[in-house]
């Protein structure tokens, strides 16, 4: 004989019970269906398509009136239930009374409405269900719409009505978006994209009251007094589980019905489902437990054993052009890891959260393609000690089977994106290793890949590998040194994504084998780190040259030259008074004019460096950096002021230049000319960046070289104004500090990057805003006479004892 | 042995180091990131670079002239052939001390 089961509440979580009872045992059970709303099951979470016009009503409904009467349900569509008699086991509805056996309560939920004055009026409403929906789907052109609540169901309300032509402003109390799923950098991202859709987003806002007219809205009023008009206030703010009914009945009720993991209640023969119930202190908004919920409770009736589970969930949000995912667990905590990477010309965001070498969080923006594997990583705890390194590249540039690292590459569809910053997919690039691009320098050349930023090497590599075979010999990394595998490129790339800030960090985080490195990487990592964080960092003397430890040049019999600035190559007779003092002073064998248009002081002792430091100091003399990674001179001409064929002031230029970037510390030396005219007197055309000064304006050029190699600049960027000549210039040399590794000069960089790549970055006015504004951050640290400050520590350049003293007495 | 009292381990920076001068010529002390101490000559056997100048990481040091690396501890050059003299030196309560009779010390002995 069949049993009676009665289930209050026409849901997704009820409608799945169902049919999990009808696959199993459709014989089990009469089954009788209430339901408040007059219509069966439709799919909820697909409202907001509907909303926004992308779906249509019909197409969400996932139980049709048909489909009801197939299956010999009972529908009491449109009808309350009044009373549930646990003793009488019986429910009373509206329109008479129902007797089960077992009981499904699967009431759901109500919109939780703030009970703000005027919450009451005509006009105010929450999003619901498919009344919420059609209200909302009058808003247009011309309708003004508030939405309070900055989470997922209030944003895809508000993108819903915006694309329906409604003028539409968020009001959320938190400082970000989405603050549940999201943390505060995708949240930013987030409110730049629905801004981009024309809806305006007012975060931390407290709101006060709502105002009408006539018994209808007419505005929102915050607590800092402004007012949002309104034809339609939309609260978006969260749900509360419906208990009134099992709370009367006499069921344990919390903030939800308490369940059990068989998700029955306190009662044996009453099962709860769904956003109602409370299981382990948790309730639940999402689809997905909620279908765990109901293929438990199917098993349960049907006398099985099951047990609900609770699972890390994922988010996606269902708005056009709004990319995000986040699953898990992603606050800081202790013993928590993040791997961050951004792509700011993108908008893309992705952060991973690694506790004990497990993923335990994810958030995305932008670029979301792996989420559905990360996810996967999250639910199965899987240990990602391997791909640790590469992880946020996604499952694409994960080796796949350990034993075949090329499987992954070889499974890529050939329109799959291999180049980020070029855009160059696998086909193209297999197709120019089939037609005779057999190694990388050549696929460089014929695609552009890889010939920017260099990420993406390594698959390149694996290409020629899987489409050559054994024809293809893979070059190895050239590591930094021997402390490490990973070669300087790498090392750049994970001190950025990985945020490492200290050279421990460096060590520890890249499994450097030695203790605190060797004196090839130390300088290398001190200077990236400096570069990278130039507020969080501080720089370290010892990991430094001597010649930067002791801002002197060490000459090869222990001694060092000193070299004071002259700006530009112009002095006076007071500085060249002062440099004559101090050499008679301290008994400089040796001085000479150098090739920067500067004197240099060669032969002064270690322990007389603070002594004549000072005494040049006295007379307005600063460093000259002639020893550094770091701006070197800039050499001018005369230019407009004495000669007759100078077009521009190519001294001032030259003066304001180094003043601009004086202190600042580079990958390599770097040195500048300025030429009035294209005679180029000041030889501008081999330096890292030379100017030349014609009528019309400036030619920067840059990329020269008159060392062991000697090569001519090559032309940046001709500009009008002087101003755009420093802006150029200090763009550039912040582009080659981010990017070049330690101990390339430009030249060697540009060979790398291309003169094109950095042309287009620097002639972007955003990107080169940024790039200026980062040197300067930096300058704020590093623009200081560090003769000045090393003069006054001067007992730390003389012995530490003198034995000799005492040996004499 | 005699121990000449020189100064405090703080007198030499972490990973740094400081030139003492003795009547056998300059020695340099080197404090590493352990904060253990090391004395050993201070000219490199290569092109007389001055060793304190150098970088040291680990137990070891690099000569800042042509990237000669010195284990402290043996005074051997890593796969070079040099080696440089080291002398006895210890650290008491953070003071660090010489032997003065190694450095041919006369007022010390």
């Amino acid at each position: 004989m069949k049993q009676k089961l009665v289930i209050i509440g026409a849901g997704m979580a009820s409608g799945r019970v169902i049919e999990h009872l009808l696959e199993t045992a459709p014989e089990a059970y009469d089954i009788t269906v209430f339901n408040a709303e007059p219509r069966g099951n439709y799919n909820r979470i697909m409202l907001s398509p509907v909303l926004s016009g992308d779906k249509t009503y019909e197409e969400i409904v996932t139980h049709s009136d048909d489909w009801y009467k197939e299956n010999a349900i009972t529908c009491r569509f449109g009808e309350k239930v009044l009373r549930i008699d646990r003793e009488a086991k019986q429910v009373e509805g509206e329109k008479g009374t129902v007797a089960y056996d077992k009981l499904i309560v699967a009431s759901g939920s109500n919109p939780f409405i703030i009970p703000l004055p005027g919450h009451d009026l005509e006009g105010v409403i929450a999003y619901r269900d498919l009344e919420d929906t059609h209200r909302m789907m009058t808003m247009t052109k011309g309708n003004r719409v508030v939405v309070i609540g900055g989470g997922l169901l209030g944003l895809e309300a508000a993108a819903g009505m915006a694309a329906r032509g409604a003028e539409v402003t968020v009001v959320h109390i938190m400082g970000h978006l989405m603050e549940r799923q999201l943390d505060e950098a995708a949240g930013y991202l987030l409110k730049k994209s629905l801004e981009a859709k024309g809806i305006t987003v007012r975060l931390s806002a407290n709101s006060k009251q709502i105002l009408g007219a006539d018994g209808r809205v007419r505005a929102l009023q915050l607590d800092d007094g402004s007012e949002l008009p309104c034809d339609l206030l939309v609260m978006a703010v969260g749900i509360r589980p419906n208990t009134a009914l099992a709370k009367d009945a006499g069921l344990a009720v919390g903030r939800g019905v308490h369940v059990d993991d068989q998700m029955v209640t306190s009662d044996g023969d009453v099962l709860a489902v769904g956003e109602c119930v409370e299981h382990d202190g948790a309730i639940f908004g999402l689809v997905a437990p909620l279908y765990d919920q109901a293929r438990v409770a199917a098993q349960t009736l049907l006398g099985q054993a099951a047990a609900f589970v609770q699972k890390t969930l994922s988010t996606k949000l269902k708005v056009t052009g709004c990319d995000l995912f986040s699953a898990g667990d992603f606050a800081e905590g202790e013993g928590r890891e993040d791997i961050v990477f951004r792509d700011p010309s993108r908008g893309v965001y992705k952060r991973l959260v690694i506790e004990c070498d497990r993923l335990v969080g994810c958030v995305m923006y932008g670029d979301t393609a792996d989420g559905t594997w990360f996810f996967g990583l999250i639910k199965d705890a899987t240990s990602i000690e391997e791909m640790r390194d590469t992880l946020i590249f996604g499952q694409a540039y994960q080796g796949g089977a350990q034993s075949d690292p090329l499987s992954a590459v070889a499974a890529l569809p050939p329109e799959a994106e291999i180049c980020g910053c070029n855009g160059i997919c696998k086909g193209t690039i297999v197709q120019a290793i089939e037609g005779g691009a057999v190694d990388l320098g050549a696929v460089k050349a014929q695609t552009k890949a890889s010939a920017s930023c260099g990420t993406c090497t390594g698959l390149v590599e694996q290409l020629l590998q899987v489409t050559l075979g054994e024809a293809f010999e893979r070059p190895t990394v050239q590591p930094v040194c021997g402390c490490t595998e990973l070669g300087h490129e790498d090392v750049r790339r994970l001190i950025k994504s990985q945020g490492l800030k200290s050279q421990p960090a460096v060590w520890q985080e890249l499994g450097w084998s030695t203790p605190n490195g060797c004196h090839v990487c130390r300088p290398a990592v001190n200077f990236y780190l400096l570069a990278d964080w130039p507020l969080e960092y501080q720089d370290d003397p010892q990991s430094r040259f001597v010649n930067e430890r002791k801002h002197a040049n060490i000459q090869k019999d222990g001694t060092f030259s000193v070299v004071p600035r002259m700006w530009g190559g112009i002095t006076n007779a007071n500085e060249l008074r002062a440099i004559a003092d101090a050499a008679d002073k301290f008994g400089v064998p040796t001085v000479k004019v150098t090739g920067g248009q500067r004197i240099d002081l060669l032969g002064v002792k270690g322990e007389d460096l603070p002594a004549i430091w000072a005494d040049l100091n006295r007379a307005g003399l600063v460093s000259g950096h002639a020893y550094s990674k770091g701006l070197r001179t800039v050499k001018t001409c005369v230019g407009t002021d004495h000669c007759r064929f100078g077009t521009q002031d190519s001294t001032g230029l030259g003066i304001k230049l180094e003043q601009m970037l004086w202190g600042s510390w580079t990958p390599h030396k770097v040195k500048l000319a300025v030429s009035g005219c294209p005679r180029n007197c000041a030889e501008a055309t081999c330096k890292d960046v030379g100017i030349i000064c014609v009528d019309s304006g400036y030619q920067v050029s840059v990329g020269g070289a008159a060392g062991m190699d000697v090569k001519e600049t090559e032309r940046l960027a001709d500009v009008a104004t002087e101003q755009e000549a420093i802006d150029v210039t200090v763009a550039f040399v912040q582009l080659y500090r981010e990017g070049a590794k330690y101990l390339d000069r430009p030249y060697k960089w540009l060979a790398k990057v291309g003169l094109d790549w950095v042309r287009e970055r620097i002639m972007d006015p955003v990107e080169r805003r940024r790039l200026i504004d980062a040197f300067e951050l930096s300058q704020t640290i590093y623009r200081k006479d560090p003769w000045a400050e090393l003069a006054e520590k001067s007992r730390s350049f003389a012995p530490l004892a003198d034995l000799t003293l005492e040996a004499a007495e | 042995m005699s121990w000449i009292d020189i100064g405090a381990i703080e007198d030499i920076p972490e990973r740094g180091a400081r030139v003492v001068k003795t009547p056998v010529g300059c020695i340099a002390l080197f404090r590493t990131a352990a904060d253990e101490v090391f004395a050993v000559s201070d000219t490199c056997p290569h092109k007389a670079g001055p060793l304190s100048e150098g970088i040291i990481h680990g137990q070891k040091v690099t000569c800042p002239l042509h990237n000669w690396v010195f284990d402290l501890n043996t005074g051997q050059a890593v796969g070079e052939d040099g080696q440089i003299a080291t002398y006895p030196v210890k650290l008491d309560g953070g003071r660090i001390l010489l032997d003065g009779t190694a450095l041919g010390n006369r007022s010390a002995a």
